[in-house]
């Protein structure tokens, strides 16, 4: 059965308040979701105050700046900066988004910061997306082909290469599939918004030739069909793509191969 | 504890090759209600108040009877599929499979008894 309530272990209690900054006038109030695997302990809340006259416009900067100035044990991913590599993605005010690219200004009140929603936890704001990245490897995300290798390149049409445009652009940063109420029901079985978004990428790509392949791969109760338009996936992405079209595409393929 | 590749856990026991004919049956049964459901509400509420004899004599008649029976066997089979998912989504293991036989039964009971009067009442 769905578990409503977190095992006790996993609730989140009050956790430490540090210090204003000294001198600032412009201080802004985090609150930080904390776990760490190593001292038996509850995930807490942990209290911090910015100095926002002398920190950058995104949610990201304040986090570097409370790891770098308050509390160096702050753990959580990032690299690229700029909505391209994926890796910050966490849970901002209550949306699923990236910390880079997310400004403070879109926040009212204090900012609340948390992991990834229904993920296992490694430590702070990290979570575990192994299963996430296997269910994305299982849908063969590359190109697929019987034909021997053309001589030069595998040729697509103008119009053909339009049709991935969209879709691409996706970052992997699993904040689609992390909002997702089935895939936090059926997550084992379900692949999620993710992992279908790609799916669909390389069913319609015109130079791929495993498109039954990949179609019979999909038709499955769970590993499709748990998806019921909930569209939280859509209104969530950082980049602005559209999962819960991708997998109303697919099973309209579905369809119409079928019936 | 189990030694499982990230890969197997993923994929599981791979596809069931179905689902494509409960997703369409569930568009099929949606349409037909789309129209089945306001035809019964307005026959339904035209026999609404009548006296036992009037109620009777109207149900006799075969639109009024035919709407009322469809509306109710296509309704539940609607039902039925609509419930199995939901009992998918939320229950899981043994428990599962006792929900969804036991839903199927209830289904299918509700509308042949539906059917069953609606015909008493039309013959």
């Amino acid at each position: 059965m769905v578990q409503l309530t977190l095992p006790k272990n996993s609730r989140i209690r009050v956790g430490k308040t540090w210090p204003k900054p000294e001198g600032a006038n412009n201080i802004r109030k985090f609150q930080i979701y904390r776990w760490n695997p190593d001292d038996g302990e509850n995930p807490r809340v942990d209290t911090y105050w910015v100095d926002m006259d002398n920190c950058g416009p995104m949610v990201l900067d304040a986090l570097i700046k409370i790891k770098n100035e308050i509390d160096p044990t702050l753990t959580f991913r990032r690299s690229c900066r700029e909505g391209i590599c994926g890796s910050c993605a966490m849970n901002i005010d209550g949306i699923n988004t990236l910390a880079c690219i997310y400004g403070m200004d879109e926040i009212k009140g204090d900012v609340k910061i948390y992991p990834l929603p229904h993920m296992p936890v490694v430590k702070d704001l990290i979570p575990d997306l192994t299963h996430f990245y296997a269910q994305h490897a299982s849908i063969m995300p590359w190109l697929e082909t019987k034909t021997n290798r053309p001589a030069k390149e595998w040729r697509q049409s103008i119009e053909d290469r339009k049709k991935l445009d969209g879709l691409y652009e996706c970052v992997m940063c699993a904040s689609c599939s992390t909002s997702c109420p089935s895939y936090w029901w059926n997550g084992d079985k379900y692949l999620g918004p993710a992992a279908l978004l790609h799916a669909y990428r390389w069913i319609i790509d015109s130079r791929d030739e495993a498109t039954g392949e990949r179609l019979d791969d999909l038709e499955d109760p769970f590993k499709l069909y748990r998806c019921h338009t909930i569209m939280n996936c859509t209104k969530t992405c950082p980049k602005g793509l559209n999962p819960a079209k991708s997998i109303a595409e697919i099973k309209k393929l579905m369809v119409e191969r079928a019936v | 504890m189990r030694y499982l590749t990230d890969r197997k856990r993923a994929v599981g026991l791979g596809s069931a090759k179905s689902g494509v004919h409960h997703f369409w049956a569930m568009k099929v049964s949606s349409v037909a209600l789309l129209v089945l459901v306001p035809l019964f509400v307005f026959t339904f509420g035209s026999a609404l108040g009548g006296s036992y004899e009037e109620v009777t004599a109207y149900y006799a008649r075969p639109f009024p009877a035919i709407v009322a029976a469809l509306t109710l066997a296509v309704g539940m089979i609607h039902f039925k599929d609509g419930v199995q998912v939901l009992i998918e989504d939320y229950v899981h293991g043994t428990a599962q499979k006792y929900a969804i036989i036991g839903m199927i039964c209830l289904s299918y009971a509700i509308a042949a008894v539906g059917v069953f009067s609606v015909i008493k009442l039309a013959l």
